[in-house]
């Protein structure tokens, strides 16, 4: 699946079910591609690309800190599935914006062989929430920032996709931590 | 609440009062997707930024655009900057639109300057 196939939630959803493992052939994602990022000239697609690939390595390093969120031993049953449906979730959006990378002609950035975390400053599943908040906040942010960038609608209107559900994580964790969810009307 | 929202977009630039720390600690929030104070993430650690020359981290793989950039940190090219990357240093993998609003800069850019390794 690519990112440029994303016509609307459901039927990303259901493509990724159907193709989780990511086994697409080309002609597939021919197929699925939005015809305006790939109409786009070959500077509008690089410049899309370097969009994409900050993208795709912060998406791999909040997977990365779930995974060290979920194997603090911190987090207790309840919050740990919401830790890990979270996880799962940043993995989809990385799955995505490989593959769309790759349709544009890009190389995706693969994930680092060691993340630093402030791990030392985590002692109980309040402090890995706030870590966790703060990576969501700083998301919705940085899709924020990058939705008017693109040359491509299309990829607008999926940051945008990634950016509401960045935008739930951050809400959710907030009302986890006893905060109020939605501090106000507009993000930014 | 609109009309506060339109107010906010409408504020000039030159609109800034005296820089705060504070709420640039709040606005450095929308770093935190790639940046830390303390450590290298998917963008360099902020830590001892102000006065540092643009592409120095050691073993930081900053953009080609970056290196070439010949930029040292300071008040001035960080308000260029943060206003808009992508167009202050061409093919920065910064790629974010910027913070429009000078106030916010300020403040940032004072947090910023507070924040030493």
């Amino acid at each position: 699946m690519s990112f440029l196939s994303i016509r609307n939630p459901a039927q990303a959803r259901r493509l990724f079910l159907a193709r989780s493992g990511l086994v697409l052939s080309g002609a597939a994602v021919a197929l699925l591609a939005g015809r305006d990022a790939l109409a786009a000239t070959s500077k509008e697609k690089g410049s899309d690309t370097r969009i994409l690939n900050t993208a795709l390595a912060a998406e791999l390093e909040a997977v990365a800190a779930y995974q060290v969120g979920a194997e603090s031993g911190l987090l207790q049953k309840p919050v740990l599935a919401l830790a890990m449906q979270f996880q799962g979730h940043h993995k989809e959006h990385a799955e995505v914006l490989a593959r769309t990378i790759q349709t544009l002609g890009g190389k995706p950035v693969a994930a680092k062989d060691k993340y630093t975390f402030p791990v030392e400053g985590l002692k109980s599943q309040a402090d890995v929430l706030r870590f966790a908040a703060g990576l969501e906040r700083g998301a919705v942010s940085a899709y924020l920032g990058a939705v008017p960038l693109f040359a491509s609608r299309d990829l607008s209107k999926a940051a945008a996709s990634i950016l509401g559900d960045e935008a739930m994580h951050w809400a959710v964790l907030r009302n986890a931590l006893g905060d109020n969810p939605v501090p106000s009307a507009f993000v930014s | 609440m609109l009309r506060a929202a339109a107010l906010v977009l409408l504020l000039p630039a030159g609109a800034a009062a005296a820089a705060d720390a504070k709420n640039g600690e709040e606005v450095y929030g929308r770093c935190l997707a790639c940046h830390a104070l303390n450590s290298d993430r998917v963008g360099p650690r902020h830590c001892g930024l102000v006065g540092r020359r643009a592409g120095a981290i050691p073993g930081f793989d900053y953009s080609a655009a970056m290196k070439r950039s010949r930029l040292t940190w300071n008040e001035k090219t960080l308000d260029r900057f943060l206003a808009d990357p992508m167009k202050t240093v061409p093919g920065t993998t910064m790629t974010y639109a910027g913070v429009p609003d000078a106030k916010e800069r300020a403040d940032l850019i004072a947090y910023l300057k507070k924040q030493a390794c």
